[in-house]
């Protein structure tokens, strides 16, 4: 991947800013998402809740059911594939998906190696607990950013706490001294070039968004002010009452993060959020997929 | 000279940035509260136009915008932005647009052109970008054209570019819509 390609790429994800992309299964979901203001939706066969109670092997959704979804919306479809798998990223780029997902809620092709995502045209997001491990993402040419949290969980403490290590990881490379970056580098197992640029810029040189357990326009409104730059929502929307309701809720209490009034209004009426589980109840450990 | 930089969603903050750097205050509009403040212009930024458009709609904002569009208050938008000025949105410039018109992600890209009353070699980021098709009034000037297609138009005190110039390091068009909103 050339330069350029990686600078439009990173710019499509600053377009997406300030946004909610959903999760998808049908052409049915992706138009209800899209009317209740998604910016992009996740086109995949199961959500994470789904894939959870499933168990077995979980893999790049067919890219027949991901073709019916980018005739069905006219905003940018994302798609998974596993931690790894070459493969599945050159057929997901091969149907001119918008952005590749390299997702730890699949399961690992490679226990070891990411993808080198510098030999694609089309951009990645890839998933981060911590400031090393975003930039070791970026370091292999992911373009955009997101917390791994705790997929289809529904329960938001793993999004926020990967959100507030990166942010004083972040927080602390800016107080340091010219000097102290290279051991910084050490320490984080990252590319001393990007520990520099986060010196100087006080934020990473891609998009970040939260992902990872948000359920309710709240919870979008937390990650939004712990400093994500834009919202997914998995399980959260369609494995809740009213989905439409709660993705329009959700949309707008992204936009309006700091108006407690206004979110208190989105938060009424919006039906069963899905039931959710929490972290010591579940036997997989997606986030510790991939480091 | 002060800014309203719409902020309901995509990429704001750069062009916060870049006219800032051109001394102008910027402010964001969020919701209907943000909107009743002094202002001499307007920037609807990049994003999803499907979003931004069911924003302005829900929060009330739809139609003082439109409104104060057509009484002659200076607006810029760029990409989601120009296709919210035509007439399946806000419908205050006579334009045609066709969305996505370079087809996904793999089709967006950079280029350098000209235009018109702004310079030449201006960097032009195209992302999932429209164009438009045609102007269908004799009041809207055709800016500047890529392969044929037209990609920067002005009609009144509103300015459209499909591309977007908060991505790149030149502050012309910026300095452009500036000079329109001081007149």
């Amino acid at each position: 991947m050339n330069t350029e390609r990686q600078k439009l790429n990173r710019e499509l994800a600053q377009m997406l800013k300030g946004g909610v992309i959903m999760d998808v299964t049908t052409p049915e979901q992706a138009r209800i998402a899209e009317a209740a203001g998604a910016c992009a939706v996740m086109a995949l066969e199961r959500i994470p809740a789904d894939i959870r109670a499933a168990g077995g092997v979980s893999r790049m959704s067919d890219p027949k059911m991901i073709k019916g979804i980018q005739e069905a919306v006219t905003i940018p479809v994302m798609a998974k594939c596993r931690i790894g798998h070459i493969a599945e990223a050159q057929i997901l780029q091969a149907i001119e998906i918008d952005y590749i997902d390299e997702s730890e809620v699949l399961s690992p092709a490679d226990n070891i190696y990411h993808i080198d995502k510098t030999q694609f045209d089309v951009p990645f997001v890839c998933g981060a607990k911590n400031l090393g491990e975003a930039l070791r993402r970026i370091a292999e040419g992911a373009t955009m950013i997101r917390t791994k949290g705790e997929p289809g969980t529904g329960d938001v403490v793993q999004a926020v706490s990967h959100m507030r290590l990166m942010q004083s990881e972040i927080r602390r490379l800016i107080s340091m001294s010219e000097d102290e970056l290279f051991e910084a580098a050490k320490q984080l197992q990252a590319p001393y070039e990007l520990v520099h640029y986060v010196h100087e810029n006080g934020k990473l040189p891609v998009v970040n968004f939260a992902a990872g357990g948000v359920a309710t326009p709240a919870d979008a409104a937390l990650m939004m002010q712990l400093g994500a730059e834009g919202v997914f929502v998995g399980s959260g929307i369609f494995k809740s009452g009213n989905p439409a309701k709660r993705a329009a809720a959700i949309v707008k209490a992204v936009t309006n993060y700091q108006d407690a009034k206004m979110l208190a209004q989105l938060s009424e009426d919006l039906g069963e959020a899905m039931v959710g589980i929490n972290e010591q109840e579940i036997e997989l450990l997606m986030a510790q997929r991939g480091q | 000279m002060r800014i309203a930089v719409f902020a309901l969603q995509g990429a704001f903050v750069e062009h916060e940035h870049m006219l800032q750097q051109l001394g102008a205050d910027t402010f964001q509009v969020r919701q209907a509260a943000d909107w009743n403040q002094h202002k001499d212009g307007i920037i609807l930024p990049g994003g999803e136009s499907t979003v931004q458009s069911k924003l302005l709609q829900e929060l009330g904002l739809f139609e003082p915008l439109r409104q104060a569009i057509s009484e002659g208050l200076p607006v810029f938008g760029t990409c989601a932005g120009l296709i919210l000025l035509s007439p399946s949105h806000l419908g205050t410039m006579d334009i045609e647009v066709r969305r996505n018109a370079y087809g996904r992600q793999l089709g967006s890209f950079h280029t350098n052109a000209s235009v018109s009353h702004v310079g030449t070699d201006i960097p032009m980021t195209f992302i999932r970008a429209p164009y438009i098709e045609k102007v269908t009034s004799p009041d809207c000037e055709v800016l500047s054209e890529v392969d044929g297609h037209i990609v920067a138009a002005r009609q009144g005190n509103q300015l459209v570019t499909a591309f977007h110039p908060e991505l790149d390091n030149d502050l012309r068009i910026h300095e452009f819509f500036l000079s329109i909103a001081r007149k």
